[in-house]
């Protein structure tokens, strides 16, 4: 790609740029993930930090109220 | 700039997770206290029948948190995480999308991403396992409800991007709208198919065989022995009303993550060249 500044009001270019920018993408992705995990799974069919109910119990609205099974 | 879109997009996630909890404390948290309200009633009733019966009366577990924590500071922090995760995945999304979706300029493109965030990760699996307030859900079939919502969210997000590709594929032979249009054909076909084939949550195996065959889990009226109404079933309008508001929180955070990013990701595009990436 040698295309000078496309301007930005046309299109948009590709953007990727070789296997650092691979990982920051990938360590997005687990981020998020997890994060989606412990609010919306955790501690109902399966529990990370044992066996209490402290993470469910907290966002225990959040969670009904996002969608996810509960209870 | 990858790690500029990760920023913008977690911070834009925050945001929307931030609106979504205000309207969620606002129109939310009083149809989850019906809800909950409702499910202590119901127990009451139930702990009579039980004791009527010379039943085993179940104790009542306590809760680590208050009801105040949970409908002001749990719902917060959950929701504005949540949104921190989504900006996450948008990011991601966009990222990738940036060059390999046709002529779409940048500013469409987050609000067509934030779009297709909203349909695949919440709407199309809750046409299928739709969003239950408190009191609503058998203990039984937690792992079962959870393993199904989860199949249904990533079977959305596999149909999503094949729709997508498939919809790059067509282009080469169709115009670009009938291109679309028949690639999501074909992503609501393969849906349909699957929310046919998956089992409703009532029809699961210890909810047929506890309470015989239903739709949902949602609680019937309680009966005593001779049959007579002891307590009334899930009320209706505040199932439909959490809902309803439900799909209105998820609608304005993904328009916020849509819109927030949309003019930083445009930013951000300008500054740097074509090829250019950091
Ligand atoms: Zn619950």
């Amino acid at each position: 790609m040698t295309t000078p500044s496309l301007p930005a009001e046309r299109t948009t270019p590709v953007v990727l740029g070789g296997a650092r920018a691979a990982l920051w993408l990938f360590g997005t992705v687990l981020f998020s993930v997890a994060l989606y995990y412990f609010i919306g799974v955790d501690q109902g069919a399966t529990s990370v930090f044992g066996d209490n109910m402290y993470v469910h119990e907290f966002v225990h609205d959040a969670r009904h109220f996002l969608g996810f099974p509960c209870h | 700039m990858e790690r500029q879109f990760i920023a913008r997009g977690m911070l834009a996630g925050a945001l929307g997770g931030l609106l979504a909890f205000l309207f969620a404390r606002i129109f939310a948290e009083p149809q989850i206290q019906r809800a909950i309200d409702y499910e202590s009633g119901r127990d009451a009733a139930q702990s009579l029948l039980d004791k009527a019966a010379g039943l085993p009366v179940e104790a009542e577990g306590s809760d680590p948190f208050s009801r105040a924590v949970q409908g002001n500071l749990g719902i917060g922090v959950g929701m504005i995480l949540f949104g921190v995760a989504m900006g996450g995945l948008f990011a991601v999304a966009y990222t990738l999308a940036c060059g390999r979706v046709g002529n779409v300029r940048p500013r469409p493109l987050a609000l067509l991403v934030a779009l297709g965030g909203f349909l695949a990760l919440y709407l199309v699996p809750f046409l299928k396992y739709p969003a239950n307030p408190p009191a609503i859900g058998h203990e039984d079939t937690i792992r079962e409800r959870s393993g199904l919502y989860l199949l249904m969210v990533g079977v959305s997000v596999v149909v999503l991007v094949g729709g997508v590709w498939l919809g790059q594929r067509l282009r080469a032979r169709f115009t670009a709208w009938n291109a679309a249009l028949l690639a999501a054909l074909a992503c609501a076909v393969v849906l349909g198919a699957v929310m046919l084939l998956l089992p409703s949550l009532g029809e699961l195996k210890a909810n047929v065989d506890q309470y015989g065959h239903h739709a949902t889990e949602t609680p019937l009226p309680l009966k005593d022995p001779q049959g007579r109404i002891v307590f009334p079933g899930f009320p209706a309008d505040v199932l439909a009303s959490f809902r309803l508001y439900s799909v209105a929180a998820q609608a304005l955070l993904w328009a916020t993550i849509g819109v927030a990013f949309a003019p930083l990701a445009e930013r951000v595009l300008r500054r740097a060249p074509a090829g250019a990436a950091a």
